[in-house]
């Protein structure tokens, strides 16, 4: 039986070392350089790379889940790299609740709708809030209206309860997949696959509110006045072919350095079509909801992109529209472009920027408004994210065999061919 | 004076069988003009030398006729022959307005790549409705399999190809003289 396991050793690895060295001195250099009030260009930083690279490992898992809830056999080769990725959750995780936290403490001002003050419609004599019109009280300067009609749900309570209840749920799947996984080589048979296979169900049905409301509670919350439907799917999409580009690149890698033989070349040809077929899914879902906003013209609505598209962010953002639609759609349509790393490799790194810019794109314009640089800070954190995620992942895919030893389908996986 | 030209049609009932078949003989030389199926045999292609289609490219021309069509149309329409306010944004300029014609385009695209696609496969097939049916048996069309073979596209001769094929499993065989 083969059961070569990856040893994470050499060059690969001190390649990790040197990008987590980067990103730990662009934090320290970028946080004591950060002149902006509350410290807000390194928090929002901190958030785009926190969301972006905890996204990567969400997909992951959600794409882990969908292979056992759809009874997949094409995939089983392939499952320790999505364990191996969905690993990095915690450390995701933590970044986004160091910000949370952060915004909880106000040392920044990234959710403005964490500012107390916004929810009360008087002010009194003494200086405090109060709902209520009384002697002596004054019409209190802070009031948001459209804010404080939200407070039903944008409120710290909720918003933490929401926040705990995500992170332990992914955290929880995450542990139970990962040990079943490792159980059923020890003892095979078809009862943990069966209990994974309800299992992913279940992961699938809370995933698809979770995915939904993060979104709105992480991201959309930051343009507090602004709202989309379909503001979920959209970020959906995009960590879904963030998570795919990142597990194509690193298969080819794996390959070319001996591992994964059991991985032909049709399984990289389903991968590739499903780095094509996210990205044109990601392409939809932002179009569908520009299309909407951009047609009815409302002032409530148009805020979100007047704040992208007539600023210093228009070629940034329209550019990286046009790179995550239309390079895969042009590159990547043709078969043989699809089986072809010098086609699929190219195109994988630039859309893997064009998503990362995505991100920035969600958080800095609402945050940083018309203060925004781009410099050592902000790309030495973004490697340095890379190198911890690539070191987390190629770790924790070396602690266990490759190929998983007695999934039920693996026969199946490895006679993969059309 | 008997003809020297020959046809062979010989039948199978199993499409693995019929695979196995088009190996053997391909294996001993002999070239096999077509295997007639009810459906497609995975693998067969490459066996009996079918290069790949072509059918994807005309695919891709059709669908990008398809959008420039719309693209033209939508700026005909909206733009010159009688301008129209889009969303309250009265610019009369294509490319200000172009957000609002993106859906006609798709859908224009994805009508023109399916239907040219669909229309050039079943032209080139000769199977439009109403065209006669060239298949040699039809009972190809229910769950039997036939390999078509010409004596003129091979070196062997018809009674080598014969022999050849008897060594297969086949159900039926059916030797006929054709004209050049």
């Amino acid at each position: 039986m083969d059961t070569m396991n990856f040893r994470f050793e050499g060059r690969a690895k001190t390649l990790t070392y040197v990008l987590m060295g980067i990103g730990l001195l662009a934090l320290v250099s970028g946080f004591l350089t950060d002149d902006s009030h509350g410290h807000q260009r390194f928090w929002a930083n901190m958030l785009v790379n926190g969301f972006f690279y905890f996204s990567l490992a969400l997909g992951a898992l959600f794409f882990y889940a969908l292979q056992y809830a759809t009874e997949s056999g094409w995939s089983a080769v392939l499952k320790r790299l999505f364990e191996a990725m969905y690993g990095f959750l915690p450390f995701g995780a933590g970044a986004i609740l160091l910000v949370l936290l952060a915004g909880q403490f106000h040392l920044h001002h990234l959710y403005h709708w964490m500012d107390q003050t916004l929810y009360f419609e008087y002010m009194l004599a003494d200086g405090s809030y109060s709902h209520e019109m009384a002697e002596g009280a004054i019409d209190n300067p802070n009031f948001d209206k459209i804010i404080a009609n939200k407070g039903a749900y944008l409120n710290g309570t909720f918003f933490w309860l929401r926040t705990v209840v995500y992170i332990g749920t992914f955290l929880l799947f995450a542990r139970l997949f990962r040990k079943w996984s490792l159980a059923e080589d020890e003892v095979g048979g078809t009862e943990l696959h069966y209990k994974m296979y309800r299992r992913s169900a279940v992961f699938l049905v809370f995933f698809a509110v979770f995915s939904s409301t993060l979104a709105w509670d992480w991201i959309m919350s930051i343009d507090t006045h602004w709202f989309s439907t379909l503001f979920g799917w959209y970020t959906f999409s995009g960590m879904w072919v963030s998570m795919l580009i990142f597990a194509t690149v690193c298969l080819l890698w794996l390959r070319s350095k001996g591992y994964f033989k059991e991985v032909n070349e049709s399984h990289m040809h389903d991968m590739a079509k499903w780095v094509f077929g996210i990205s044109m899914l990601w392409s939809y879902l932002w179009f569908s909801q520009f299309l909407l906003i951009w047609y009815s013209n409302i002032p409530e609505e148009v805020t979100y992109y007047i704040a992208r598209m007539f600023t210093q962010y228009k070629v940034p953002f329209i550019g990286m529209f046009f790179l995550n639609f239309a390079v895969p759609f042009y590159v990547l349509l043709a078969r043989d472009a699809k089986r072809n790393p010098k086609f699929l490799i190219p195109v994988c790194f630039l859309i893997f920027l064009g998503h990362y810019t995505d991100v920035y794109l969600l958080v800095v314009p609402g945050t940083l408004h018309d203060h925004a640089q781009f410099g050592f800070f902000e790309w030495g954190t973004f490697l340095g994210f890379l190198g911890l995620f690539i070191h987390v992942t190629l770790r924790r895919l070396a602690s266990a065999p490759l190929i998983p030893v007695n999934h039920p389908f693996l026969e199946e996986s490895k006679a993969l061919h059309y | 004076m008997e003809s020297t030209k020959k046809v062979f049609h010989v039948m199978y009932d199993d499409d693995g069988t019929v695979l196995t078949a088009a190996k053997q003989l391909v294996a001993k030389g002999i070239h096999i003009t077509d295997v007639y199926s009810p459906f497609p045999i995975h693998g067969i292609d490459p066996v009996i030398g079918v290069t790949r289609t072509r059918l994807a490219i005309t695919s891709f021309m059709y669908a990008m006729t398809g959008t420039s069509l719309a693209l033209l149309g939508m700026w005909y329409f909206m733009i010159q022959d009688w301008p129209m306010n889009i969303g309250g944004k009265p610019s009369f300029s294509l490319i200000e307005n172009l957000p609002a014609f993106v859906p006609v385009m798709f859908e224009f695209t994805v009508l023109c790549g399916a239907h040219g696609m669909a229309i050039t496969y079943l032209l080139r097939n000769g199977t439009l409705p109403g065209m006669p049916a060239s298949n040699p048996d039809p009972r190809t069309t229910d769950d039997k399999f036939v390999l078509e073979i010409l004596t003129d596209e091979n070196e062997m001769d018809a009674a080598g190809i014969e022999a050849a094929v008897n060594e297969t499993e086949l159900l039926e065989i059916s030797i006929k003289d054709y004209a050049a």
